[in-house]
């Protein structure tokens, strides 16, 4: 076995990241993937959180960095997926206490026991954002549709392109379709066309995501959920399947329905 | 001083420190100027470093791992001087710079009736995306986009196959006669000398342009080559 490490990252923060990684960790583990993630959010964590496992931290990655314990040790195995477990950050290091090199150094002994390392980035472009890139074979950059998270995605990518790691792919978070449909939220299409990357995904704007980070649970452990679905579908093109994108419409009502049988073209 | 040191020698200029890289291989290069600098920590505690290596061919991992281990060590890379053009590239592309300060345009002899001298520039084939910039005296030309939050400052012309959606200055140290052309025009700014660009709000340019000083304003017009 020797693991892909995938780095989500994307400058801005509270754009997604970290429910990218939580929801990419379980979607790969359903499939029957061994994956583990590690929370590069040091000093921040809250991948433990969303993930459910927050009771069970007794040691971090810098516990591992530092010696205090063996890697084996740091890592939390999820109750309900037998083949996810998570690296849980330090909560009350600096992120100096890492450096890039123990990163690369860590996930090397990771490698030969999983399909999938996950590394969720903390926002921003220091030395936190160094460590999670610079083990990574594939980077995600997560973005909403605002013009403000894609100038610092467009940042994102040129580091990125910088340090060689590209090219990135890009996952479109919280699109509200209804939104776009008005012109009031940059489509898609706009945000390609500026940050000119591969897309890889696009979620909807889903109120199941903050329910389900609440109770631990996330999403696309319920793929009944348009967010759910979405990021089944990112774990599945990751895979290396060739997925279409969904449908970002929402159902129409008979009446709604109706109105633009009568009207056609109308809007 | 052993055999080994003589591969690494550092001394003091106007920029901070010059290290200079002899013959040898670059691991063991790497290792000497580490451990001299770790040797005397104190002494390189926040210094500015500038490093000439030479012809040596150095890749982004290479040049980004040794700039990763000597900010470790609170030591900040600057600039990479180098004859090799692959080397100087991986400087750029890094965001460092390639010379300790700017080159004088040479002067050359007397050209043949057909060849023309030219005026020197700089080339980038790339997109600068958010947060990158280039700075030149002389002429700049991007073989890319210059996407928003992205500058572009020259002392000359300004050409971009591409387009232009962050921040353009031509003739940054004051020459009207400068211009920039791009295949499409949308900029966050555009100046040209000490003036700024007026342009209508939403109206993209999408066709090749060149934008121009005329009558003390910067105007901007469809490019025609049989005009010029
Ligand atoms: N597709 C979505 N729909 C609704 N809320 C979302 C969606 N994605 C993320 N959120 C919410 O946005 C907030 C920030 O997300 P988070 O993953 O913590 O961002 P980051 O890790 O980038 O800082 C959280 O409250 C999360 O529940
Ligand atoms: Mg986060």
């Amino acid at each position: 076995m020797s693991a892909t490490v995938v780095t989500v990252t994307s400058g801005k923060g509270g754009v997604g990241k970290t429910t990218t990684t939580a929801n990419l960790a379980v979607a790969l583990a359903a499939g029957g993937q061994k994956v583990v993630c590690i929370d590069g959010d040091i000093g921040l964590r809250n991948l433990d959180v969303i993930l459910g496992l927050e009771n069970r931290i007794v040691y971090d990655l810098v516990d591992v960095v530092e010696g205090r314990c063996r890697l084996k040790q740091a890592m939390i195995r999820d109750k309900r997926l037998q083949e996810l477990y998570l690296i849980p950050a330090a909560q009350t290091r600096d992120k100096n206490a890492v450096s890039p090199s123990d990163m690369v150094r860590l996930t090397d002994d990771l490698r030969e026991e999983f399909d999938w390392v996950l590394i969720d980035s903390p926002a921003g472009i220091e030395r936190g954002f160094r460590n999670s890139v610079a083990p990574a074979d594939t980077v995600l950059v997560v973005t909403n549709p605002e013009v403000s998270a894609v100038r610092d995605a467009d940042r994102i990518i040129g580091l990125i392109e910088s340090e060689e790691k590209g090219p990135a792919r890009l996952i479109l978070n919280r699109v509200n379709y209804e939104m776009v449909k008005r012109g009031d939220m940059l489509t898609s299409d706009d945000v390609l066309e500026l940050l000119a990357v591969e897309l890889i995904g696009i979620v909807p704007e889903d109120d199941h995501v903050i329910m389900s980070s609440n109770r631990g649970q996330p999403v696309a452990l319920d793929p009944k959920t348009r967010a759910g679905t979405a990021f089944q579908n990112i774990a599945r093109r990751l895979r290396g399947e060739d997925v279409p994108f969904m449908n970002l419409e929402v159902k129409e009502d008979i009446f709604q329905k109706l109105s633009r049988l009568i009207r056609p073209g109308g809007n | 001083m052993t055999v080994e040191t003589q591969i690494v020698h550092i001394k003091g200029i106007k920029d901070g420190l010059l290290v200079t890289i002899g013959e040898g291989d670059w691991p063991r290069a790497q290792s000497t100027l580490l451990s001299s600098i770790v040797e005397k920590a104190s002494f390189f505690q926040g210094a500015r470093l500038a490093m000439e290596v030479g012809n040596r061919v150095l890749h982004a991992a290479e040049l980004g791992a040794l700039r990763d281990r000597l900010s470790d060590q609170g030591v900040s890379l600057w600039a990479v001087i180098s004859s090799s053009p692959v080397t100087e590239q991986t400087a750029q592309v890094l965001g460092l710079a390639t010379r300790l300060s700017m080159p004088r345009p040479e002067r050359s002899v007397r050209p043949l009736d057909t060849t023309l001298e030219g005026e020197n520039g700089v080339f980038i084939r790339r997109t600068l995306r958010s947060g990158f910039r280039i700075a030149s005296h002389g002429h700049i030309s991007v073989m890319g986009d210059i996407n928003p939050g992205a500058e572009v400052i020259a002392g000359g012309s300004i050409v971009v196959w591409g387009r232009v959606r962050g921040s353009v200055v031509a003739g940054a140290d004051g020459d009207e006669s400068a211009v920039v052309c791009a295949l499409a025009l949308d900029p966050t700014q555009l100046r040209i000398a000490n003036l700024v660009a007026n342009l209508p709000g939403k109206k993209a340019v999408s066709q090749p342009v060149c934008a121009s000083i005329r009558n003390g304003i910067i105007t901007v017009e469809p490019w025609k080559p049989k005009e010029r």
